[in-house]
This record gives structure tokens, sequence and C-alpha cells, in this order.
């Protein structure tokens, strides 16, 4: 059995010093052992952005794709082999902004993968303009006047697109975190958890002592049901999406890779390519 | 008798044309005869003057015609739009309904049948095209039940009810034309096919069985004419065989997801054309630069833009050699017939896997939708080549290094590993690397790592990156082309033969990396080049230029109209040149 130290490599992050990501990384690395993981059996799909860096800080098999398409990657990696453990992850920009569209329809296939989104209401490794999820009136190099768009609420959108995993968490929260990583590798379908991660370079607004001001955690609400769909839309609008755990979990619905008919049950990637002759004659006889 | 005929049907988007134009070529086919098809359609789905064209023959043809026998119409604009290409003493098949005309100095005859009146009388006039189909048939004087077998299995699974009504109505047609025309017509009766079982598809469905017979197992992609055709062949097909198709939201998901599946291990593909193809420059981008295999099909069509999407035109090829940022390896190839669709699409998932490239594979529309007879495809050529994957155990790593993805090696391949192996653990990474994959910007890491990647590709050929019709050692002209062109190129070749003019014919298969080695003998040959495109500014002909030289002896003859290159219009542009 891995211990987290098995899913740790000798490469030093480039993260700045008390950057969020640090305890996203130490969260996924302590859920992948503890979901009982060895490390070739994960595969850490990242996006662009400085937290897209994380799937070469994981001792994983890991690709580091191009901005905003870390989902589509991921859902490629789970079809060809299923009995891979699969995460994708990135920042807010890659999975809010530029990838938004294919944030949405992973939701709504419901592949087997689990989304971390490592999310810190800035563009960080371009040196500090506004994102999608930036409060109004944020000032930033591309807005000196303050942001002017609505702030983006990707638990919502989650929800509305037919979730069947949403959970948010608090990178300060290595515990919770931990738990919901846990939680989303388990879940049999798609998982979004979002993790507010500060960016202690370039959001002087949203720091570590605003959002443990902010943030509602749902142990507060022990009759709090995760089953209960309208339950979850309203505690994320109460708390302005504040809310941290596990939000909201569907677990009748089966997976995509479930639900295709036909589609092998073992890993595709180990099967024979070759075609028997009876195969191929079938299949000319159409055209005939 | 007659060795060869060209029928054509047209109508109304949505009136049956593509039905009664299945059911007719089936029947042909059954009977061995040689076709070739061609669908003029517009981008809609009910309206609108639509039409396709069958080329019949006994033997081996791959051109449409220049001019017609026979025209089915279902209203006056179909007669109107397609009497001009009637040969004279060529017929016409119209419904009486709409009180057909021949318009002034076309010589052909009508014949004006109650379509739609006896359609009407069995039922329902949507079997009007089994009553106009009968009668072109029964003119044709060919076997009734083998068209009535196409019949039975258009319509089977609607039940036996529904095939004996549409058998009807076939022969209501064709009793109503045979006794105006007194007996089946002599001078269009076929000479007997040599009967053999022949196959008969679209390019598309050609390339879709090749990828299926390359054992690619999964698909991503999204819809798109004139491509579509590809991923509603595979979605049939591919669970069959453990696999499936991702209908995915975009272009971008759908060459990525093909991106991440090849990483971990099947063969997958996309397919798509132009405007598709832009938006996935960036990554073909990642897949050269991971070195991760890759294959996607662009079925080309009129561009730039939305263009004509549903026209004929070859208008890619610059933008998918040099379409995306950066410089990576790749490789792409145009078939130029049906079966180079099947064979180059096994090849390229080995090319694809043995060099650890992104392979593109370029048709065109009309290759890719025209229905055609195709040779038999031989299932002992069908090799599965893998390259440098490992998949027996690897040995532990020492001093915890990471497996070397990216090892320098003399022919700039390295060994692969799949994500599961044991050992095999790797980065990946879209940034410059190192030999474990890990981001390096070293500038000495960099030139090793540009000039490995580059270099796999240096001595890449498929097979017949040219393929030479070269029976003159000084012809009076080249002809060089690429794609659906090379059939009719030899229609046009062989009118120019007869009037003493002598020429070379050149398909150029390969587009990147260009086989310039292969091809500058028989420019050396040439008194005169010319390079046959549908495109407006010479793509082909430029890449010759760039690659090779002979600027001053290449001339281009170029339609970007949206329509493929008639026979008689090659071989007058040729004859204008000598």
């Amino acid at each position: 059995m891995a211990t987290f130290k098995e899913f740790r490599n000798n490469v030093k992050p480039n993260w700045c010093p008390g950057c969020g990501d640090f305890s996203v990384q130490a969260a996924i690395q302590r859920a992948a052992a503890n979901v009982g993981l060895e490390p070739e059996q994960l595969a850490v799909i990242s996006g662009i952005g400085c937290s897209g860096r994380i799937s070469g800080y994981i001792n994983a098999y890991g690709l580091h794709g191009i901005h905003g398409r870390s989902l589509p990657i991921a859902q490629g990696v789970k079809l060809a082999n299923r009995e891979l453990t699969v995460i994708a992850s990135g920042g807010d920009g890659d999975g809010f902004a530029i990838g938004m569209g294919h944030t949405v329809h992973a939701i709504r296939r419901n592949l087997d993968v689990t989304y971390i989104v490592m999310d810190n209401q800035i563009y960080g490794l371009t040196k500090g303009q506004t994102s999608p999820r930036s409060a109004e009136g944020f000032k930033t190099k591309s807005t000196p006047e303050g942001s002017i768009e609505s702030t983006l609420s990707p638990l919502e959108i989650a929800l509305s697109a037919g979730a069947t995993f949403v959970a948010q968490s608090f990178s300060s929260d290595l515990k919770q975190l931990t738990a919901l990583i846990e939680a989303g590798l388990n879940h049999k379908g798609f998982s979004l958890i979002n993790v507010f991660s500060p960016c202690v370079t370039f959001n002087k607004v949203n720091t570590y002592d605003w959002f443990k001001e902010n943030i509602v955690n749902l142990e507060q609400f022990p009759d709090y049901d995760p089953s209960n769909r309208i339950a979850a839309m309203t505690k994320i609008m109460e708390t302005n999406g504040m809310v941290t755990g596990l939000i909201y979990q569907n677990k009748e619905r089966k997976s995509y890779e479930d639900l295709a008919v036909g589609f092998k049950q073992e890993a595709l990637s180990k099967q024979d390519l070759k075609l028997s002759r009876q195969d191929f004659d079938k299949l000319l006889t159409e055209f005939k | 008798m007659i060795s060869q005929l060209s029928w054509k049907i047209g109508g109304q988007q949505g009136e049956g044309v593509e039905s009664t134009d299945r059911i007719f070529s089936t029947a042909l086919n059954r009977l061995g005869y040689y076709l070739y098809g061609y669908r003029h359609f517009s981008s809609r789905i009910k309206g609108g003057h639509t039409n396709n064209k069958i080329r019949i023959s006994t033997k081996p043809i791959r051109a449409i015609s220049d001019d017609l026998d026979i025209l089915v119409a279902f209203d006056q604009e179909s007669i109107d739009l397609n009497a001009g290409e009637l040969r004279p003493g060529g017929i016409v098949v119209a419904d009486a309904k709409f009180s057909p005309t021949i318009p002034e100095g076309v010589q052909a005859r009508l014949f004006a049948v109650p379509i739609t009146a006896i359609a009407e009388e069995l039922g329902t006039s949507l079997m009007k095209n089994m009553v106009a189909s009968g009668a072109s048939w029964g003119l044709l004087g060919l076997p009734m039940e083998v068209f009535n077998k196409a019949v039975e299995e258009e319509f089977g699974r609607k039940g036996p009810a529904i095939v004996e009504k549409n058998v009807e109505a076939v022969r209501r047609g064709a009793e109503f034309v045979l006794e105006q025309a007194g007996g089946p017509l002599d001078e269009f009766k076929l000479e007997d096919a040599d009967g053999k079982q022949k196959l008969f598809m679209i390019g598309n469905e050609a390339l879709a069985l090749g990828s299926v017979a390359a054992g690619c197992r999964l698909m991503s992609a999204y819809p798109i004419t004139p491509a579509s055709e590809i991923m509603e062949y595979l979605i049939k097909k591919l669970p069959k065989f453990g696999g499936t198709v991702v209908q995915t939201e975009d272009e971008i998901a759908a060459v990525t997801m093909a991106i991440g599946a090849n990483y971990a291990g099947v063969r997958t593909m996309t397919a798509s054309a132009g405007p598709g193809l832009a938006l996935m420059m960036e990554a073909i981008g990642l897949s050269g630069m991971t070195e991760t295999p890759l294959v996607i099909v662009d079925t080309q069509r009129g561009g730039p833009s939305t263009g004509l999407p549903t026209k004929q035109e070859q208008s890619d090829i610059n933008a998918l050699i040099y379409g995306t940022h950066g410089e990576i390896p790749k490789l792409v190839v145009a078939p130029s017939t049906i079966e180079e669709c099947f064979y180059d699409m096994i090849e390229s998932f080995n090319i694809a896997e043995k060099y650890q490239i992104p392979v593109i594979i370029a048709t065109d529309l009309q290759l890719s939708l025209g229905k055609q007879t195709s040779e038999a495809l031989d299932y002992d050529k069908i090799v599965i080549e893998r390259g440098k994957l490992i998949t027996e155990e690897l040995p532990p790593n020492e001093d915890n290094r990471l497996f070397k993805r990216y090892e320098l090696t003399d022919d700039g391949i390295s060994p692969r590993v799949l994500p599961g192996a044991k050992h095999g653990i790797h980065h990946v990474t879209g940034v410059e690397h190192d030999q474990e994959g890990r981001p390096s910007e070293n500038a000495l890491n960099r030139e090793k790592m540009m000039d490995k990647r580059l270099g796999k590709i240096r001595d890449l050929r498929v097979t017949n990156a040219i393929k030479a019709i070269a029976p003159n050692e000084n012809p009076d002209l080249l002809i060089i082309a690429m794609g659906s062109t090379g059939g009719t190129i030899e229609e046009a070749r062989e009118r120019l033969t007869a009037e003493g003019i002598s020429t070379n014919h050149v398909m150029v298969r390969q587009m990147f990396p260009f086989p310039s080695e292969m091809l500058e003998p028989h420019l050396a040959a040439a008194k005169q080049i010319v390079v046959l495109e549908n495109n407006a500014t010479g793509q082909l002909a430029n890449l010759i230029k760039q690659n090779i030289g002979y600027h001053d002896k290449i001339r281009n003859l170029l339609k970007y109209d949206g329509t493929p290159f008639l026979p008689s219009e090659i071989h007058k542009a040729c004859k204008e040149l000598i």
C-alpha cells in the first residue's frame, strides 16, 4: 500500500511561497493514498496557469496540456483506460473562462473524472488580470477601474448542468479538502471540487483571512442533506457561493462509461487491435 | 449496346432524391457495374434543388461524365437546371403532374409519367420516387428482380406491406413508360457487366472502415459537413468492438479528447472539415510537442469561413501544413482514391504510433461523399504496427528517476509507455521538457529536443507518396494533382493521347513532409507542367515550386467554383497550354 509520500516527487514547485496550491497538492497526495491507489494507477491531467503545473508535482502519470482543455484530455484518458483513476485540475481561468464550455459538458457527460479547480479569483501566471471569479469592482491590471462583469458562480452552473457531485473547500482546511477529494475519487461519475486557493501575490482582497471570515462550513448544519438538489441550490445562493463541504451528490445516476452501449468494462487500452477476418468480411457485406 | 451511361435524378431536397439514388445504384452494383456518383446538394434539409448523378460503366471509372443520358426530374426546375447537360438524344423522365417541358434547343426525348398520380393511387405521394426510378430502370431494360430486391432491403424494416407497395410502384412506373416507349430503348441497352460482386461506398465509409481495421476503438468528433458520415458509421460499429464515439461540445474537445485517449493507449481519431481543423490547430501542436500519436481526417470543403460547406474544394493544404504555431513534426497525407482512403487510414494509425506524431488525412468533398465502386479490400494487407510501445513490465527505476519517455535516440523516437504501467511514470507537458518530460528552459536541451522531434520525420514516406502514370520519357505535358481528381485527369489524358499530345500524370499523396526527391525526376523530364487543383491560389503548385523549383515550367489549372473538374475542362485547358 502506497502512503502519501509515494505520491511525492523531487520537483520543486514554482509557486510563490504561501500559495494555496501547495495544500491542494498535499491533499491530492493524501487522498490518493487514503483511497488505496498506487502511483501508477493515477493520472493527473492539468491545464495551463500556475495551478496547471500541479500534474508535474505529484508522483503519478500526468499530462500538462493546453489552456482550458484539461477536461477533454482527462475524459479521453478515462475512456481509453477506465481502470485508471483520473484527476483533472487547473485554475478558475482555465476551467471557468477559456474552458467553461468543456466544464459544462464534462458535467453533463458524467464520465468518472474528479475535477479539482484551484480558484484564486485572479490570473496569476500572466501577472494579475481579472478572472470570471473576480468580484465586481475588483481592480486588476486589466480592470483598473474595477471589474464591471458579474461574478460567475460555478457551483450554481454545475448544479443546473446536471452535476452528480459538487463540493467546495478551502486550501487551509487540509482535513476537509482531503476528505472531499477522497469522496470525489470514490464517486462513480464526474465530481467537481472547487477549492478557494488564495493567490498571495496578485489578489490582496480574497486573502486567507478574508476567506476565514466569509466561508460558511456545512458542518454548521447537521441536518443538511447533500442528496437534495433544491436545498443545495438554496444553500449556495444563501451563502453567496461561500459554502464549503459536500454540497450535492447523486449516487443514482450511472456514469457515461456505464451508460454507453457496448462500451467495454475492461480497459480499452489493453484490447487486441487486430480485427478477425470474419469480422472484417461481415463489415464488407454492407457495401455489396 | 453501350458500355457506359450517365443517370441523374433531381428534385427538391427531402423529396426522396437520396433514397432513389441509393436503391438505383445498389441494384446496379449487384449487377456488377462500375459506378461513380456525384451529389449536388445545399446546406439545408428541406427544399432547394438537389440532384444525384451516377455514371454506370462496364469498365472501371473514377470520374463524373461531361454529359448526361437520362434525367429523372421531380419538378420543372430540375429540368431547367440540368437539361443543358443532356447529350443529343438523351431522355427526360418527368412527373406529368407539372406538365414538363424541355427547354428550347435541347434535343431530348421526354417521357411524362404520371408519377405523383400513380403514387397517390397506391396510397401515398411519398412513393413517387419509386415510380420514377421504376420508369427509368424499365427504359434501360435491366432485370426487374434485382431492382425489387434492392427495394426490399431499403423498406424491409418497415414491414412486408410497405415493401409490396413500393415494388408495385416500381412496376407501375416501368409499365407506364414501356408502353409509351414501346419497350426498352435499344440505344440505352447496357452491355452485361462482369457480374462480380463489388464494393460500393463513399470515401467517408472507406475511411471509417479503415479506422476499424486499424484498431481504432474511440472517436471523438463534432458534426460537420462533409465529415459526419465517419462518426455516423463508427457509432454503429465501434460498440461491437467494445469502443464508442463521443459527440463532443466542439472540435477543440474532439481533438484534445483524442489526444488524451491516444496518450492512454487507445487508437483514437477525430474527423472534421476546414472550420473544425482551424479550431484544432493549437492541440495538434500539443500532440507534436508531447509526441502523442493522433489521427485526424480533414474532409476539405469550400472555404474560407463557412464558405461553400457542401461544395468541392482543396484549399486546406496550406493550413494543414502551416496551421499550428511553432514547429512540429507531422504527416499530411492525401488519398486519391476510395481504396487509398481505406489503406491510408491503416497506415496513418501505424505511422502516428511509430513516429509518435499527429497525422492528418486530407480528403476532399467529392472523394468523401461521392459514392463509387471500390476494388476488393484485402484483409491480408491490414497490419498493425505500434513502434516503440513497451508492453512488457519495466524494471524498477534507479535513484527515484522517472521513465525517460523522451530519451534521445539515434532515430529521435523514444520508447513509449502507457499510463498504468508500473515503473513507467514520467511527465508529459506541452512546455519544452527534458528526457523525463520535466519542464526545462535549458538552451542546449531545447536545441536537442527540437532536433529530436523534427528529425523523426526527415525520411518519412507513406506508401506511394506520389503515384505516377508515366509512359512517356519526355512528355509534352506533365499533369500533377491531388485528391479526387485523378480519374478525371485519366479521361482527359485519353483524349489528349488520341490527339497526339503525350502526357504523364502524377498524383501527389504526401503533402508534408514533401516527397521532393520522388517528384523531381518527373518534373525534369516534362516539357511543360500543369498543376491542377480545386483552389484559387495554387497551393500544391506553390509547394512544388517552394520545395523543388521549375517555376518557369509550372502552370496552374485552378477551379474554385465549388464543382469538380470535368474531363472536357481538363482536356480543353491542357490543349490550350501546349
